[in-house]
């Protein structure tokens, strides 16, 4: 029992082969009845007798491996063009596969004939598995290459094709770490200023003068996001200096985890101020989830109780500039920070400091000025650094590449992960 | 210990995390998969530590007798009245259920003139940003000037290469600025979540003592 489906394929595909030789000698003797207005049928039937009289010729060198850097269960096959390729009466390749190198084929699947290369995913792990690729007519005709295997899929410990990202955490890791222990041992680390940070001091100042409170929104991401994580450090200095100045911090929230980590990080600031009484659960709130509802809770909150000072950190989405125009609006100084890049120029416009990005990440150190911390953000400065001379380099090799100066942009297989 | 467990778990659910990238292996996939469901009913649990803090914060406020307590009756009816109509109709999400009814004639209108608002907070923001008293603003004036245009059919009309203009200014400076910042944005992310994870940034969990 060969390729079942296959052979009944080919029989099919046979039949009709025979009809369009019948049809074709029919076509040819009726020429001979009426010469003069038959001779162009008779050149299209006898190029269809060609057609159906030749074989169809099977794909060539068909290997099927382990497909690489996977979970397993799958194969990749790649196979050399059938000779009728460029025939134009291709279809395409039809995959068989079985456990048996004699028997039991079924169809696995079918490529367009253009395609030399397919993926047989699904199948079980270390199951020896044979396969046969077949050439498909456009008539349905099929030509069935050689067997080839057993070839086994099985799941690897290790995506090689990850190997680049590897690297680059560990030169990461180890500039972190280097220049963590350098802060440890007391050495000086240079951190340029930046304005939004200097000025936190003088906005919670401010609204400690005016008595009014201070407003603090993490954005409606939840916890799971980097910038809501940072948003959330930046929260524990703020909370610091509200519960030494004595005043009020409202935190509304968009998400309950998040809510939650704030309150603790709320209540813990106020405990190392000596103010653990200060505290207050109905000032760190859950509002909502929705995005515009929990926009209208905080123009409320914000036009009712008119905050002093008005703080933005983490990730924010379309309700940006509707939140940063209404604390305008109120004369609040306002400090924004985050790595929604969209939103950047919104902030920008309607607050009065803006953290672009990475200054969001680095907010948490250079408040607290812990000499670890600082040593983080050096390590980070210095990969950034490294990573802008590795990126100027690949610019030029592929322009160099591009205009024929060299002959390969032998940089480009570094940026491709799998 | 109430500083060493949450540090020793973060550490080695982030260096799990990390290291599940870099292996294909089913029994790292699916323990992966797993913990992604977990947070799924974790924040199912975690709505209900919402609710239950947006009642109490508005019940204390009614307590009170704060100035602003009318919205807080508002509040808590609504939330209440909504999860009466949710146990009134067996089917509330099926169309004509009072649920759904109140959903889409109250909650979706509202949402909805939310966000129309952002066309007048844009225009007037717009109005702010562009006025040129720097050479910044100067610069960002004239861009912003070639971009609208660019934008609209009369911009073709007024000079033949304003769209191309505008598709530069988007495509190179703009751009290059965005991918800058982004770079920036992926470094900066990865510090700080190696930071965490080491225990070097503790401010999540109140402070580093």
């Amino acid at each position: 029992m060969l390729a079942d489906r296959g052979l009944a394929r080919v029989g099919r595909s046979g039949m009709g082969s025979v009809a369009i030789v019948v049809i074709a000698v029919a076509l040819f003797l009726c020429a001979g009845v009426a010469p003069a207005q038959q001779t162009g049928d008779v050149e299209t039937a006898e190029t269809m007798v060609e057609e159906a009289l030749q074989p169809l010729m099977p794909p060539t060198a068909v290997t099927a491996v382990d497909t690489p850097n996977d979970r397993g269960s799958a194969i990749s096959l790649t196979w050399e063009h059938s000779p009728d390729h460029e025939s134009g009466t291709l279809l395409g390749y039809s995959v068989y596969r079985s456990d048996n190198p004699d028997t039991g084929f079924v169809f696995a699947g079918r490529v367009p004939y253009v395609q030399n290369h397919y993926r047989d995913s699904g199948i079980g792990n270390n199951e020896p598995t044979y396969y046969r690729v077949a050439t498909v007519a456009l008539d349905g005709r099929e030509a069935l290459s050689e067997t080839f295997g057993p070839a086994e899929a099985f799941p690897q410990w290790f995506n090689g094709a990850r190997v680049n990202v590897l690297i680059a955490v560990v030169v990461f890791v180890v500039a972190i770490i280097y220049f963590v222990n350098a802060a440890k041992s007391g050495k000086d680390l240079f951190i340029r200023r930046l304005a939004g940070l200097d000025e936190m001091d003088n906005a919670v100042g401010r609204a400690t003068e005016m008595g009014k409170p201070i407003l603090y929104i993490t954005g409606l991401s939840t916890i799971s996001d980097v910038a809501t994580i940072a948003g959330i450090n930046i929260l524990g200095e703020v909370a610091k200096k509200t519960a030494e100045y004595n005043t009020k911090l409202i935190v509304p929230c968009a998400d309950p985890i998040v809510m939650a980590v704030e309150q603790e990080v709320v209540k813990e600031a106020y405990a190392k101020a000596g103010r653990p009484d200060a505290y207050s659960e109905d000032d760190v709130f859950y509002l909502t989830r929705s995005q515009f509802a929990y926009v209208a809770g905080v123009n409320g909150i914000t036009v009712r109780q008119r905050p002093a000072t008005i703080l933005y950190m983490g990730m924010f989405f379309a309700e940006s500039l509707v939140l940063a125009e209404t604390g305008a609006s109120i004369g609040a100084i306002q400090i924004a920070g985050t790595d929604a890049v969209t939103q950047l120029p919104f902030f920008i416009t309607s607050c009065d400091y803006t953290l672009i990005g990475e200054e969001l990440y680095a907010a948490s150190a250079y408040l607290s000025r812990e000499p670890i911390l600082l040593g983080g953000l050096k390590g980070q400065d210095t990969v950034k650094f490294i990573a802008g001379v590795f990126l100027i380099v690949a610019v030029v090799v592929a322009t160099l590449a591009a205009t024929g100066v060299i002959e390969t942009n032998f940089m480009a297989p570094l940026f491709v992960t799998g | 210990m109430r500083r060493q467990i949450p540090l020793a778990l973060c550490f080695i659910a982030g260096l799990f995390m990390a290291v599940q990238y870099f292996i294909p292996h089913p029994a790292v996939q699916n323990t992966y998969e797993l913990l992604l469901g977990w947070l799924q009913t974790l924040l199912a649990f975690a709505f209900l530590l919402g609710t239950v803090s947006l009642i109490r914060m508005h019940f204390h406020k009614i307590r009170n007798r704060a100035d602003d307590r009318a919205f807080s009756w508002v509040t808590l009816l609504g939330l209440l009245g909504m999860i009466g109509l949710g146990f009134i109709h067996p089917q509330h999400q099926l169309p004509g259920s009072p649920f759904n009814l109140m959903f889409l004639n109250v909650q979706v209108p509202i949402e909805a003139t939310m966000f129309s608002l952002l066309a007048f907070y844009i225009a007037s923001a717009a109005f702010r940003a562009f006025r040129a008293r720097t050479l910044e603003a100067t610069l960002l004036l004239i861009a912003a000037c070639i971009v609208m245009l660019g934008r609209v059919p009369i911009g073709d009309l007024i000079h033949e290469s304003i769209p191309a203009a505008t598709q530069w200014i988007l495509n190179v400076p703009n751009l290059a600025a965005k991918r800058g910042v982004m770079i920036g944005v992926g470094l900066g992310m990865m510090a700080t979540a190696l930071k965490i994870m080491l225990g070097i940034e503790r401010a999540w969990m109140g402070g580093s003592d």
